[in-house]
């Protein structure tokens, strides 16, 4: 954050000239959700439900993979895994 | 552009503000269609039931709902209108300044109504005075013909890639809004081609390109979206240098609109009248104006050097051209239609002091608080206004700055 613009150079109407990707959000959490892959069954409920799409399919691994840089650590995913293999643990 | 012939049409200012809007081909107007609603949206949903504008009308459940669908249908590039009063702007006040903050610019026009308790709808400015600070531009009009002509303007003056600002036309609720006067109408192809099709300003995109400030797929972009404290400050400064410029803007726009109605206002920002000479005068917003000529036209006759400097424009403030306007005058009377409670004086009042501040000539100031509550204003009391005046230029000095016209002690 050491080359913030001036008023004259950004956009108006606060309009992102970034994508939103380059903001990184995931130092909000105060708790990081951390899977069991014993009892993950991969069913994905995760990923879907996910409201920042921070939870990643990599079909090389056939795997999730939590992207902590964007993970807000709102725990939905806990919440909703149906064998309860992700608990949300404090950073 | 030369000067066209207009037909006169027997209107209240709610109508021509409808009938304005009609010729300005407008994409979207979301209301709220009931109290206090005036005439206004009830003329365009007539106008768009008899399929004589391409207009969508919508009817929301809330004033607060309407100026937020008209947010979202001109951040896609529509041309957007919305009409409200007292209570009905009070309900917007949040939606006002996300308006502002995304520099949509929406037309609003305002029957200036009082606000509650005790319930009271008649005419005052406490409704638009209560969001002067809410990023809108604000022109007052004198008369049903100039409620017209501004909102022609309005939309010219409002989407301007230099100003890209919502704008508010107020007119002074029932002495305005539902009186019938005759009103010039330039025939709609003019309209049209004086308003002309939106334009936008370039902005930089998350994608590393300029494109039209709009929302379009084939230009994705983020509008509206969160800024933090290392941020939000620089867009704020970015609202005012554009209130700077719409000054300009407005002066423009009010001259080439002259040009072929052949009706002018002042510069478009202030409209004096016999202040040349004057040694006494008074300074005013909206209809009030109209009441006041009339009183210095006789005053004039008697030989008392009075005069008025009406405030059509009040938000960007021609703060130099008030003081230049007024720094030859020995006394001012400043009337506000609303109040500051536990302010000095009126809105308006602050502004005008303020303003002549910074002259070495500095005229003395006060302040008359008058018609709250749609209550009348009289020629008698405008000449008392003026009596005060040529004491208080007598005297050299005044003990009550503000004061109230027609209150009963």
């Amino acid at each position: 954050m050491t080359q913030e613009k001036g008023w004259r150079e950004i956009s108006i109407a606060a309009v992102c000239w970034k994508p939103n990707t380059e903001f990184l959000t995931g130092d909000w959490k105060t708790f990081k959700p951390i899977r069991d892959p014993a009892k993950c069954t991969r069913c994905l409920l995760c990923a879907i439900y996910c409201p920042d799409g921070a939870i990643h399919w990599k079909a090389d691994k056939n795997d999730i993979e939590f992207d902590y840089n964007y993970c807000k650590g709102c725990g939905i995913c806990a919440n909703e895994c149906p064998t309860k293999a992700i608990e949300m643990k404090l950073e | 552009m030369e000067k066209v012939e207009q037909k006169v049409l027997a209107l209240n200012g709610d109508e021509a503000v409808a009938y304005a809007v009609k010729q300005c081909d407008v994409d979207v107007v979301a209301a709220y269609p009931i109290t206090p609603q005036t005439i206004i949206v009830e003329r365009l949903s007539e106008y768009v039931a008899n399929g004589e504008v391409e207009t969508a009308f919508v009817c929301t459940e809330s004033e607060h709902s309407a100026l937020t669908a008209c947010l979202a249908a001109s951040l896609t590039g529509a041309r957007t209108f919305t009409a409200s009063a007292s209570a009905g702007l009070a309900l917007m006040h949040e939606m006002l300044f996300v308006t502002s903050g995304c520099r949509a610019p929406v037309v609003m026009a305002i029957a200036n109504r009082a606000l509650s308790a005790p319930i009271n709808i008649h005419g005052d400015q406490s409704d638009t005075m209560a969001q002067r600070d809410s990023g809108w531009i604000q022109i007052y009009a004198e008369n049903a013909q100039e409620v017209y002509d501004s909102v022609v303007q309005a939309f010219r003056i409002a989407e301007h890639p230099e100003v890209m600002l919502p704008a508010m036309v107020c007119l002074d609720g029932f002495q305005l809004s539902h009186s019938v006067e005759n009103v010039g109408v330039l025939p709609d192809e003019v309209v049209k081609k004086f308003v002309g099709v939106r334009q936008f300003p370039k902005v930089l995109t998350h994608e590393g390109k300029l494109a039209p400030l709009r929302l379009d797929p084939e230009n994705p972009m983020t509008l509206g979206p969160l800024a933090f404290p290392n941020y939000y400050f620089e867009f704020k400064r970015q609202q005012e240098e554009a209130m700077r410029r719409a000054l300009e803007v407005i002066r423009q726009v009010h001259d080439e609109y002259a040009k072929i109605s052949g009706r002018s206002y002042g510069d478009g920002l202030l409209d004096a009248y016999c202040l040349e000479d004057a040694e006494i005068a008074t300074v005013c917003l909206g209809s009030t104006a109209g009441t006041v000529k009339a009183v210095i036209d006789e005053l004039r006759a008697e030989g008392v050097k009075a005069g008025l400097l009406r405030i059509r424009t009040f938000r960007p403030l021609p703060v130099e051209g008030i003081r230049k306007a007024l720094e030859n005058v020995k006394a001012v009377a400043v009337m506000d239609r609303s109040m500051s409670f536990g302010g000095h004086g009126g809105a308006v009042f602050h502004e005008v002091r303020h303003a002549l501040y910074d002259s070495e000539k500095r005229p003395i100031v006060v302040n008359y608080i008058y018609g709250l509550g749609g209550r009348d204003t009289s020629p008698m009391q405008i000449r008392a206004i003026y009596k005060d005046l040529q004491e208080i230029v007598q005297r050299g000095r005044v003990e009550t700055p503000i004061r109230y016209v027609g209150l009963r002690e």
